[in-house]
């Protein structure tokens, strides 16, 4: 199955979904040196995103989260790509500098946890 | 996986047509490096935001709030990164700057080593390069970075863009930290999102029918709405005309759990009258779902070792009310209350001698921080605040149990080491 959006980021990754069906707050909600999800109000919580390709619909809570998913790729713990319904500024600013591939507008119900994801540039192919 | 530094090296492919921004000949010479290394990237930031978002053209900010000042947050990668603008970026508008992770001036007074704060020096003295403002506080509209009615502005620092956007109808985006800096660098921000009539519009309805009265109900409200909102923003009928202590609570709490950064209230924001209660989605907040709030926000431990009040920071009439409840009084061996407020607030409530009684209980003035930005994780067990944002980061953050409740409830539990 492929599924189209828009990009935030350009680039390419494969790798294993993990999604949320809640809205992520970066800084406090995610550990900057593990990538484990440390909010109890997420569905994904005490989950790692590090070395996944991260699926949730959109961005929430404090405006610092961009240096967070920064020090994330620095520390090698970052996501291997981002995939949103709706994109806002804060994760696209995280995207750009950390240089995550990210891509939005799209309908995140189609992808399951365990999946095998690809994303490149706009497109977003669920393998298995 | 590539590495960061590729963003900054000349090989940073721009996302070009997807929208259609365009650029003056002074905006493409500072893009191919006209303004310097810094004016170059910032301008590339920009232009990415714009052409995702679909902008078509850069219009001229008033101000900016520059969020990301803590070194707890920046880490070593985050200092590089602003070390590296500063060396030739200078802001070109007014911009001040959110708190940074310890009090500028006395930071052993809250527990903060010599070694963090050698670091965190590092940070606000590369953003005082820069030519910011080192204000180090979220309410930047009480201490003299006020936008006026329908200014464009660039504002991270999520509690302040609520409010500009919503209290004062300033018009910004929810801007990351990065991309405050980019904006105040080049003056201007991409006109899209927020910043265009069309988009400011509400687009669900709420309901309230539940009395909304304390500093923590508002925040408990905000709570509600935030996890119904599912990103849109509200018309919101039923509440009472109020403080801005009140609503400056309320926005931070609504977009800390998942709001948007504008919301409009009936006959209390200025921007309501121009709308009607949008039709399609609408959500009642009744007495059970503010219940529910505090139930969320209320963890099982009795025993509180730490109070933490002004989240955002407390504005001259909250210490003052602190200060009137604390007089005569002493906090509790064992248990630490922290007040957060900006340096010029403090100034003020020394005059006044608020300072004094809230010291001479044995209470802190944390001025320039919060227990949101100072590296406190671990320090504390449970926690007692006013703001449900608090609870958010305390528990995330900071891995505190924590309980929520009004100024009289949070001071009594700092006085006795209970909450009841």
């Amino acid at each position: 199955m492929e599924l189209t959006g828009r990009v935030i980021n350009n680039g390419s990754a494969e790798g294993t979904a993990l999604v949320s069906s809640k809205p992520i707050s970066f800084y406090g909600g995610v550990d900057p040196d593990t990538g484990v999800i440390t909010d109890k109000d997420s569905d994904i919580d005490g989950q790692s995103i590090s070395g996944k390709i991260l699926v949730f619909p959109y961005g929430k809570g404090s405006t610092v989260a961009p240096y967070t998913i920064y020090r994330l790729a620095k520390n090698k713990k970052a996501p291997l790509a981002m995939v949103n319904r709706e994109c806002e500024t804060i994760v696209a600013v995280g995207a750009i500098i950390a240089d995550i591939p990210c891509v939005d507008k799209i309908d995140i119900s189609q992808i399951k946890t365990g999946e095998q994801v690809r994303v490149d540039g706009n497109r977003v192919e669920v393998l298995k | 996986m590539q590495q960061a530094e590729h963003f900054y090296s000349s090989s940073y492919i721009l996302n070009k047509g997807v929208g259609k921004l365009i650029l003056t000949e002074d905006e493409q010479a500072i893009l191919d490096g006209s303004g310097g290394n810094a004016a170059a990237k910032s301008m590339k930031i920009l232009v990415a935001l714009g052409e995702i978002y679909g902008a078509e053209k850069l219009i001229p900010i008033s101000s900016v709030q520059i969020a990301g000042v803590s070194y707890d947050n920046l880490g070593d990668a985050g200092l590089d990164y602003l070390a590296e603008l500063a060396r030739d970026g200078v802001v070109r508008v007014l911009t001040t700057l959110n708190p940074a992770g310890m009090d500028m001036r006395d930071w052993r007074k809250l527990g903060i080593s010599d070694e963090f704060a050698l670091k965190q020096k590092k940070v606000v003295e590369a953003f005082a390069k820069m030519g910011v403002i080192t204000t180090c506080t979220c309410t930047p509209y009480l201490i003299g970075n006020l936008p006026a009615f329908g200014d464009h502005i660039a504002w991270s620092e999520s509690s302040a863009v609520t409010f500009a956007n919503s209290v004062l109808g300033a018009r910004s985006n929810r801007e990351g930290g990065p991309s405050a800096i980019a904006a105040a660098m080049i003056g201007k921000t991409p006109a899209y999102g927020l910043h265009l009539d069309e988009n400011r519009k509400p687009t669900f309805t709420v309901k309230v029918k539940t009395k909304v009265e304390s500093l923590s109900d508002w925040g408990a409200l905000g709570y509600a709405l935030g996890n119904a909102s599912e990103g849109k923003i509200p018309y919101i009928m039923g509440l009472p005309h109020t403080s801005v202590d009140n609503l400056k609570s309320f926005g931070a709490s609504v977009i800390t759990y998942g709001g948007s950064p504008l919301y409009h209230i009936q006959g209390v924001t200025p921007e309501a009258s121009e709308y009607k209660a949008p039709e399609g989605k609408t959500v009642d907040i009744t007495d059970d779902e503010m219940k529910k709030a505090y139930k969320a926000l209320n963890d099982d431990a009795a025993d509180v070792d730490f109070v933490s009040l002004g989240c955002p920071h407390a504005s001259i009439q909250e210490i003052a009310e602190i200060a009137g409840f604390l007089k005569g009084k002493k906090v509790k061996d064992g248990v630490e209350l922290w007040v957060a407020t900006a340096r010029p607030t403090k100034a003020i409530a020394d005059e006044q001698g608020y300072i004094k009684i809230i010291e001479d209980a044995g209470g802190k003035v944390a001025t320039d921080t919060c227990m949101v930005v100072a590296p406190i994780k671990g320090r504390f067990k449970v926690m007692a605040t006013t703001s449900a944002k608090a609870c958010f980061y305390a528990r995330g953050k900071n891995k505190n149990q924590v309980h929520i409740g009004d100024f009289e409830k949070c001071l009594n539990a700092a006085v006795s080491g209970r909450w009841n």
